[in-house]
């Protein structure tokens, strides 16, 4: 059975291994990611701060999801687990043991990790379609753990989280510092995967996607690199869910359910899976989408659902995607496919 | 009172009822995703989302049309079932060249509509749904107390479950897709319409769904949410059963709902997770479910 999903193992779309123009492609993209770093570090000027932390937080949970789907081609329908779960973890560690908000942050993500070498140990026996039963029926699992464990308050979760001061000196409770701060996390875990993708392990990893067989027949023990980039994936989920709970000063049962794991599939699949920039991209349209939706009495589950059919029925390379492949045919001067 | 390693008799064999009844749904449930992934090779998320709108449709039939409970048994199926066809037709089978995960996210996408569908119009509360009159009441068996409605969940979901069996295993119709199961090529060279095969499946599949609905109405209450947390425990069963085997699916539904019903009365605390632990520990000891084959 191929794993691995048909945009992703399109090369126009995957931003690896590209022909020709590519150095003009990762010139552009520099470029890019210069112009968005800038933007970033203005925006909360223009931008309601909290709404743009919460993107952040969003799209490095999408990117850190992609990492598994986009590239590894699994297809992980329990992140929640790792997001919510970090979020419970640095709450905890932030308003009971007074941690300092970056070391709880880390904290939450490297309890998230531990679940996902759980999870992921587990759920690579199987392959395919039974991979993303077995993380959802584990991740069910875990949020029926959060329910009943006594430190998570059950239904009200843990409230009033102090933001704290980051290494004892940046007062978090300011907004703007706090945006900073959360911006930080984001570029960390972003560059990280852009590292992990760009490493020799990140090509092992694609080159499992393509064709599992032909790496294990290469010697590659496949298993060993899906763990790693599961946990991997988790921990940095994890930084998104911990960020978050700091953020909202609040860890509940929402991040930790199932419709969590189904909201980072849907950011990842509408910006442009298996690209670096698409999660994020899905992740601040699907923010956005849901503010105004919530303030308009539509139904958001449905629009949610519709976006959902409509994606995978006809848009299945994303927006990024989408316009990857359109440069390329500019860049190339013929149709690729 | 009698009692095993302390807990009372009555409250286990309630428990076991209980278990008995849950795991009816499951083993109806799980038989229809595996006649579905069988021939489809798509896991069906909707299938919790159709069992809901069976539960609905026998709901909306009692409401607005008087119409009863065993009318509903046969109509709220072939509502559901035919529904599903053309979705199946118009949108699903565009997918089937492509990896398997676009079904599962297709459908994914098509449990949250129905479902947002549903809690937009009659919100997220159960709407009670009574029990048919011919089935009230209950029957003393002698060491418990039998209500008759659940007394015949049971029945029928034995009944069900062995009808779906037999039509695949033992008529021509099920070994044409016993067939097309594992050579579509094959089986369309030899003159089979493999895509209207392909649409019945589902459409079978998806009237299993609504028929446990329509079963849970009276049991459960009908609200929005019932098929979702349903079908994450079902996706478990499936797991441990293994997808390969109908009588996989079958038994290790009601295996796993009745193992249900003794861990509420042994450790309650675990009775949400345990369906989840013995997943893991079939997953480590035999990756490819209790009875599948190795893939």
């Amino acid at each position: 059975m191929s794993s691995a999903p048909a945009s992703a193992s399109d090369p126009t779309a995957a931003g690896v291994g590209l022909p020709r123009g590519q150095h003009r492609l990762t010139g552009l993209g520099s470029a890019l990611a210069v112009i968005v770093l800038l933007g970033l570090l203005v925006a909360p000027l223009a931008v309601y701060p909290v709404f743009l932390m919460k993107i952040l937080c969003f799209a490095l949970f999408a990117t850190a999801f992609n990492l598994l789907l986009g590239y590894v081609g699994l297809l992980s329908f329990g992140h929640a687990a790792f997001f919510g779960g970090a979020a419970y973890f640095t709450a905890h560690a932030a308003k009971v043991w007074g941690f300092e908000p970056l070391l709880a942050v880390l904290f939450g993500a490297a309890g998230a990790a531990v679940i996902g070498l759980v999870i992921g140990f587990l759920a690579i026996r199987r392959q395919g379609i039974y991979f993303s039963m077995v993380t959802l029926a584990l991740s069910q699992m875990v949020f029926f753990v959060f329910l009943q464990a006594p430190f998570t308050h059950g239904e009200d979760g843990i409230q009033n989280v102090p933001r704290g001061r980051l290494i004892g000196l940046f007062d978090l409770s300011d907004t703007l510092t706090m945006y900073y701060f959360v911006l930080m996390v984001f570029v960390f875990g972003f560059f990280a995967v852009w590292r992990i993708v760009h490493s020799p392990f990140g090509h092992v990893l694609q080159a499992i996607r393509e064709n599992e067989n032909r790496a294990v027949s290469l010697g590659y023990r496949v298993e060993r690199y899906k763990l790693g980039a599961f946990v991997m994936s988790a921990f940095i989920a994890g930084l998104a869910g911990g960020t978050k709970a700091l953020v909202f000063q609040i860890a509940t049962l929402t991040d930790v359910a199932w419709q969590m794991s189904g909201e980072v599939i849907l950011m990842t699949l509408l910006g442009g899976l298996g690209t670096i920039l698409g999660p994020s991209v899905g992740a601040g349209l699907v923010v956005t989408l849901q503010n105004y939706l919530a303030a308009s009495g539509l139904p958001v589950t449905v629009v949610i659902g519709c976006i959902f059919v409509l994606c995978v029925l006809v848009f299945r390379r994303g927006l990024v995607g989408e316009a990857i492949r359109l440069l390329h045919r500019r860049g190339q001067g013929l149709p690729r496919r | 009172m009698t009692t095993l390693l302390g807990v009372p008799l009555p409250a286990l064999y309630g428990q076991l009822l209980i278990g008995l009844i849950n795991g009816s749904f499951y083993a109806l449930l799980s038989l229809g995703l595996a006649v579905i992934f069988g021939l489809l090779r798509v896991i069906n998320f909707a299938h919790g989302a159709q069992y809901m709108v069976g539960a609905f449709v026998a709901f909306l039939l009692l409401r607005f049309g008087a119409i009863g409970f065993w009318w509903a048994l046969i109509l709220a199926p072939l509502t559901v079932a035919l529904v599903s066809a053309i979705i199946e037709r118009t949108m699903l089978s565009r997918l089937y060249r492509l990896d398997h995960l676009y079904g599962l996210l297709f459908t994914f996408g098509l449990a949250l509509i129905l479902e947002g569908l549903f809690r937009h119009y009659w919100g997220a509360a159960g709407q009670p749904y009574p029990s048919p009159p011919e089935l009230a009441g209950g029957t003393n068996l002698g060491f418990m107390f039998l209500p008759n409605y659940r007394g015949f969940v049971v029945v029928a979901s034995l009944v069900v479950c062995i009808a779906v069996w037999a039509l695949i295993e033992k008529t021509s119709l099920g070994a044409t897709l016993r067939a097309a199961t594992e050579n579509p090529q094959l089986v369309q060279a030899f003159g089979v319409n493999v895509p209207l095969l392909l649409t019945l499946t589902y459409a079978l599949g998806a009237g299993l769904a609504a028929l446990a609905g329509v079963l849970a109405a009276p049991i459960y209450q009908v609200n929005p949410m019932m098929g979702t947390n349903l079908i994450i425990i079902v996706f478990a069963v499936v797991v441990i059963g293994g997808m390969g085997s109908i009588v996989g699916a079958i038994v290790s539904g009601y295996l796993l709902g009745i193992l249900e019903g003794l861990t509420r009365v042994f450790y309650p605390e675990a009775s949400n997770i345990v369906v989840f632990v013995i997943m893991a520990v079939v997953l480590l000891a035999r990756p490819a479910g209790l009875f599948g084959k190795e893939a």
